[in-house]
C-alpha cells in the first residue's frame, strides 16, 4: 500500500494561483446571482459551489499530494453525499407525475 | 505469590479512570454509562407499559405519557443502543483481536467518552426541565413549530453524541487498517472485526447527516429560517429524508457489530470454523453500503412520490439478501458442530430466532401496499425492537456474557445465567409477539386510550415486560456478584480461539500483551486446535464460567 505522506509544501505561487481562481469564482457567482437563468439557477450556483469545493480540497486540504487510501475517503464523502442528493431527488423530481386525485 | 498486574489494578485512583487513554478503561466508563443509560430508558418503558394496561391510560396524563415513550426512544436508541456495542465490546476487543497494544488514537478515544457524556447531559438536562414529547424521530412541522422548546436541548445532546460516535468510528477504521499484528491479514480477521469496521464506516459517513440535520431544526426553531415549515418556504418532508438517511443506516450501526458477536460465539460453541467466512465478512460490508439506500421506505405515507418508493421498496427488499447470507451460514456452521449450550450460545441461538422474525417482519413494511395497513402501528413497534431488543441486545448480552471472563478476570454462575437468559427470552416474546398482532388489527402506535377489544394484548405485552424486565433485574444481580465472588477466570475459560485467549492473560494487562503477538493461522482454527483444546480443559473449572 502506498501510504507514505507526502509532506512536500507547494510553492506560494500555488496559493496565490488557487486563491485568485477562487476570487474569480465568487465573482462569477455573484453575477450569476443577479442574471435569471430560471431552471437552471441552483444548477449554475451549485456547480459553481463544487468547482470552488474541489480546488480548496484538492490544493488547500493537499489532497493533491495525499496518499490513495485518504483520497478514496474523501471521495466517500461526495459519493455519499450524491447518493443522499440522487434519491432524495428521485422523490422531490417525481412527485407532480401523477396528478393529485380531485377532491369528490 | 503477588496479583498479577493488570488493566484494572495497574492503577486505582479515580483520576486514573477519568484521564486514562487505555482502551480497556475507557470501555469500562462506557459500559457504566450506556447501563445508566438504559435504565433510565427502561424505567420510562416500565411507567407507560403500566400505564397501557387499562383503555383509558389513567396512569399518566397525556403529555407525560408522550414524554415517557420520547425519552425511552431518544436514551435507548441515541445513547445505548448506537454506542453499546461498539464503545464497549468494540472498545475492549477490537486493538486485542488484531493484536496491538491501543487503538490509533487514544486520547479521541477518551475525548468521544467525554463528548458522549456530554450529550447525554444534554439529554438529561432537557428531561429535568420538563420533557419533550416528540417521539425519538423528532418529526417536523411538530418539532420546528408546536413542541415545547426543550427539543433544541434534545437535538443538541443528540448532535453532540454524534461526534462521539464520528471519533469511535474514525478511530476503529485507522486501527483496523494500520494496527493489525504480524500475520493478521484481512482474511485472517475475525468476524467480530469486519463488523466493526463496516460498523464504522456507517458511523463516520452517516452521523454528520443526522447532526447537521438536528442542528437545521435547531436553526429553524431559534431562528426562523425556513427549512422545514412550508410557510418560510420549507418542506416537512425534507426532514424525514436527512433524518432517515442516517437513521436507517443507523439501524445497521445497533445491528451489525451485533452480527459480529454471534459469528464468534457460533463459532466457538459448535466448535467449528464459521461456514463461508469471505461471504459472513462481505455481506457485513454490503449491508453497511446498500442500508444508505433504502431510508425512504419510512415514508411511504407522506407525500413522497410513489416511484420514489417503489425504487425504496425494491431497495429494501435487495439488503434482506446479505442479511439472510449471515443467517443461513450461521446455520450451516451449526450444523454437525458439537453445540454447546453454555450461557453465550443460548443468547447466540435466541438472537438467530428473534432477528429472523424481526428482519422478515421488516419485509412486510416494506412492500408498500401493506405498509400503508400497517405503517405507524403496533406492527412497526414490534418489528423494530425484535430487531433491536430481540437482535441487538440479545447478541450484546450474548457477547458480555462470553467476553465478561476476559475482561474482569472472574466468572458468573453458569446456572443462574442460563435461568436469566430463558426468562429474558420468554419475557421479550410475551412482549413483543401480541403486539404484532394488536398492530396487525390496528391499534396505532404512540397512543395511550385506545379502543377496550385491543386490552388484552396491552395486558399480555405488560406481563411480559414484568418478565423481561425481571430478567434484566437478576442480571442486575448476579453479574455485579460475580465481581465480588465469582472464581478467577483461567487465560481461555471456554475455550475459544482468538488472540483475546490464546495470546493474553484474563484480564489483560495494560498493554494486552506480554509479548507482541504473530498470527500464523486462520480465523476459527477450531477443526485444528478442538483436540488440543479438550486435552487443557479442566472440567471443574469450566463447569462454572
Ligand atoms: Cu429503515
Amino acid at each position: 500500500m502506498n501510504d507514505q505522506i507526502d509532506h512536500h509544501i507547494s510553492p506560494i505561487r500555488t496559493y496565490i494561483i488557487v486563491f485568485m481562481a477562487l476570487m474569480v469564482f465568487t465573482g462569477i457567482t455573484v453575477w450569476v446571482a443577479f442574471q435569471d437563468l430560471g431552471y437552471l439557477n441552483t444548477f449554475v450556483a451549485v456547480t459553481i459551489a463544487v468547482i470552488k469545493a474541489t480546488i480548496v480540497a484538492w490544493y488547500f486540504m493537499h489532497l493533491k499530494s495525499s496518499a490513495k487510501i485518504t483520497r478514496v475517503v474523501a471521495l466517500a464523502g461526495v459519493i455519499w453525499l450524491i447518493v443522499m442528493f440522487a434519491l432524495t431527488m428521485s422523490d422531490y423530481a417525481a412527485r407532480s407525475w401523477i396528478p393529485f386525485p380531485d377532491p369528490w | 505469590m503477588t496479583e498479577q498486574k493488570h488493566y484494572i489494578n495497574a492503577e486505582t485512583t479515580v483520576k486514573s479512570w477519568l484521564l486514562t487513554v487505555d482502551h480497556k478503561r475507557i470501555a469500562i466508563l462506557y459500559l457504566l454509562s450506556v447501563v445508566g443509560f438504559f435504565i433510565l430508558g427502561g424505567t420510562a418503558a416500565i411507567l407507560f407499559r403500566l400505564d397501557l394496561m387499562t383503555p383509558q391510560g389513567d396512569l399518566l396524563a397525556h403529555e407525560t405519557y408522550n414524554k415517557m415513550f420520547t425519552m425511552h426512544g431518544v436514551m435507548m436508541v441515541f445513547f445505548f443502543l448506537v454506542p453499546v456495542v461498539p464503545a464497549v465490546l468494540g472498545n475492549f476487543l477490537v486493538p486485542i483481536m488484531i493484536g496491538a497494544r491501543d487503538v490509533a488514537f487514544p486520547r479521541l478515544n477518551l475525548a468521544s467518552w467525554y463528548i458522549f457524556i456530554t450529550g447525554g447531559l444534554f439529554a438529561l438536562a432537557a428531561l429535568v426541565l420538563g420533557g419533550v414529547d416528540t417521539g425519538w424521530t423528532f418529526y417536523t412541522p411538530y418539532s420546528s413549530t408546536y413542541a415545547n422548546s426543550n427539543v433544541i436541548l434534545t437535538g443538541l445532546g443528540v448532535f453532540v453524541a454524534g461526534f462521539a460516535s464520528i471519533l469511535t468510528g474514525v478511530n476503529f477504521i485507522v486501527t483496523i487498517h494500520k494496527m493489525r499484528a504480524p500475520g493478521m491479514t484481512w482474511f485472517r480477521l475475525p468476524l467480530f472485526i469486519w463488523a466493526q469496521y463496516a460498523t464504522s464506516i456507517i458511523m463516520v459517513l452517516g452521523t454528520p447527516v443526522i447532526a447537521i440535520t438536528l442542528l437545521l431544526l435547531v436553526l429553524e426553531r431559534a431562528f426562523h429560517i425556513g427549512i422545514f415549515d412550508p410557510a418560510l418556504g420549507g418542506d416537512p418532508v425534507l426532514f424525514q429524508h436527512l433524518f432517515w438517511f442516517y437513521s436507517h443506516p443507523a439501524v445497521y450501526i445497533m445491528i451489525l457489530p451485533g452480527f459480529g458477536i454471534i459469528s464468534e460465539l457460533i463459532a466457538c460453541f459448535s466448535r467449528k470454523n464459521v461456514f463461508g467466512y469471505s461471504f459472513v465478512a462481505f455481506s457485513s460490508l454490503a449491508i453497511a453500503i446498500i442500508g444508505f439506500f433504502v431510508w425512504g421506505h419510512h415514508m411511504f405515507i407522506t407525500s413522497q412520490s410513489i416511484y420514489a418508493g417503489l425504487i425504496f421498496s425494491i431497495l429494501s427488499f435487495i439488503i434482506a439478501v446479505p442479511t439472510a447470507v449471515k443467517i443461513f451460514n450461521w446455520t450451516a456452521t451449526l450444523y454437525k458442530g458439537s453445540v454447546e449450550f453454555r450461557t453465550p450460545m443460548i443468547y447466540a441461538l435466541g438472537f438467530i430466532g428473534l432477528f429472523l422474525v424481526g428482519g422478515l417482519t421488516g419485509l412486510f413494511l416494506s412492500s408498500m401496499g401493506l405498509d400503508v395497513h400497517l405503517h405507524d402501528t403496533y406492527f412497526v413497534v414490534a418489528h423494530f425492537h425484535y430487531v433491536m431488543v430481540g437482535g441487538m441486545v440479545m447478541a450484546f448480552l450474548g457477547g458480555l456474557h462470553f467476553w465478561w471472563p476476559k475482561m474482569f478476570g472472574r466468572t458468573y454462575n453458569q446456572g443462574c445465567a442460563v435461568f436469566t437468559a430463558i426468562v429474558i427470552f420468554i419475557g421479550f416474546n410475551l412482549t413483543f409477539f401480541p403486539q404484532f398482532i394488536v398492530g396487525y388489527l390496528g391499534m396505532p402506535r404512540r397512543y395511550h386510550v385506545y379502543p377496550e377489544e385491543f386490552q388484552i394484548f396491552h395486558i399480555l405485552s405488560t406481563g411480559g415486560a414484568s418478565v423481561l424486565g425481571f430478567g434484566y433485574l437478576l442480571m442486575f444481580c448476579y453479574l455485579p456478584y460475580s465481581l465480588i465472588k465469582g472464581k478467577k477466570a483461567t487465560a481461555n475459560p471456554w475455550p475459544a480461539t482468538g488472540l483475546e485467549w490464546e495470546q493474553t492473560t484474563s484480564p489483560p494487562p495494560t498493554l494486552n500483551f506480554i509479548h507482541d503477538p504473530v498470527v500464523t493461522e486462520e480465523a476459527y482454527a477450531y477443526a485444528k486446535k478442538n483436540e488440543e483444546f479438550y486435552r487443557q480443559a479442566i472440567p471443574a473449572e469450566s463447569k462454572d464460567v
